[in-house]
C-alpha cells in the first residue's frame, strides 16, 4: 500500500481514537457522573464492573475497535519517527517488519482477551 | 509517511530540540511525537496488564493491585496530560492538513507573509483548551 494511503488511514485513526477514546475516559473516569456502564458500586476496575461491562457485545466491539485503530496509529507513527531519521533501505525494511509483526501481535493477545472476558462474562 | 525526495533530514533527533525559524508549531511537533510515545509505550503495558481479565477474577485483581499507589497515579495523570496535548494538538494538525485554518493564497510581496501566521491562533487555541482539560483532569485525579 503506498504510504500516501497509509498516512490518510493514519488520520482517519486519529478521529476515530478521539470518539472511542473519549468514551472510554467517560466510563473509566466519570463514574460518578455516568453511572450506566458501571452498575456494580465501587470502583469501574472492580470485577463485577469488568464482568458487566465483557458481558456487552457493544463493549466487545468497540474495544477491539479501540484497540486495532490504536495500534495501527501508534506503530504507524512510530515508523514515521524511525524514518525520519533516514535508515538505509535495508533497515527500512527490517523497521517495517518488525513493526507490523509486534503490532499484529499485540492485536491478536487483545482482542483473545477481549473474546475470553466476554465469555467468561456472559457464563457468569 | 510521504517519502522524502528533496533534502534528507540531516539534523535527526537534534532537530527535534530547537524551532529555528518555525518556532512555536515546531515545538509543538516535538512534543506531538514525545507524547505520543509516551502514550504508546503506555498503551503497550495497559494490553498486558488488561489482558489478564481472561484468566479470572484472581488474576484480575493480582494485576489492579501491582499497578496501584502514588507513583502509578502520578503516571496516570501523566498519560492523561499526554492524551490531552497529543489530541487536541491532532486536531489541529488534521484542520490543517485538510487545508483549514491556513488562510487563502496570496501574492509574494514583500515583505513575505508564510502560512504559519495565519495558523498561530488555531494553535494558541487548542493549546489553551489542551492546558484546561489538562487542569480539570488534574483535579479529577487530585480527589
Amino acid at each position: 500500500m503506498r504510504d500516501q494511503e497509509l498516512w490518510t488511514w493514519h488520520i482517519g485513526a486519529g478521529a476515530v481514537i478521539l470518539v472511542l477514546l473519549g468514551l472510554h475516559m467517560t466510563v473509566m473516569h466519570l463514574e460518578a457522573i455516568v453511572r450506566v456502564f458501571n452498575p456494580a458500586p465501587g470502583e469501574p476496575v472492580d470485577w463485577a464492573n469488568v464482568v458487566a461491562r465483557g458481558k456487552s457485545v457493544f463493549f466487545l466491539v468497540t474495544y477491539v475497535l479501540l484497540l486495532g485503530t490504536a495500534l495501527f496509529h501508534g506503530f504507524y507513527g512510530l515508523r514515521n519517527i524511525l524514518f525520519e531519521l533516514n535508515p538505509g533501505p535495508a533497515t527500512k525494511k527490517t523497521l517495517s517488519g518488525l513493526i507490523l509483526v509486534v503490532g499484529l501481535a499485540l492485536f491478536v493477545v487483545g482482542t483473545w482477551a477481549a473474546w475470553v472476558g466476554f465469555t467468561v462474562a456472559r457464563g457468569a | 509517511m510521504i517519502e522524502n525526495k528533496g533534502r534528507p533530514n540531516r539534523l535527526g533527533l537534534k532537530g527535534w530540540l530547537g524551532g529555528g525559524r518555525w518556532g512555536f508549531e515546531r515545538y509543538l511537533y516535538t512534543l506531538h511525537r514525545v507524547t505520543g510515545l509516551g502514550l504508546l509505550t503506555y498503551f503497550v503495558m495497559h494490553i498486558g496488564v488488561t489482558a489478564s481479565r481472561a484468566f479470572g477474577e484472581s488474576a484480575w485483581v493480582a494485576a489492579m493491585g501491582a499497578v496501584k499507589g502514588p507513583l502509578f497515579s502520578v503516571g496516570e495523570y501523566l498519560v492523561f496530560a499526554a492524551f490531552a496535548f497529543h489530541a487536541l494538538n491532532g486536531v489541529r494538525l488534521g484542520l490543517v492538513e485538510l487545508g483549514f485554518a491556513i488562510g487563502a493564497p496570496i501574492e509574494p510581496v514583500y515583505p513575505y507573509r508564510t502560512s504559519v501566521d495565519e495558523q498561530r491562533p488555531l494553535a494558541i487555541g487548542v493549546m489553551i483548551l489542551a492546558a484546561i482539560l489538562a487542569i480539570v483532569g488534574g483535579i479529577g485525579f487530585l480527589n
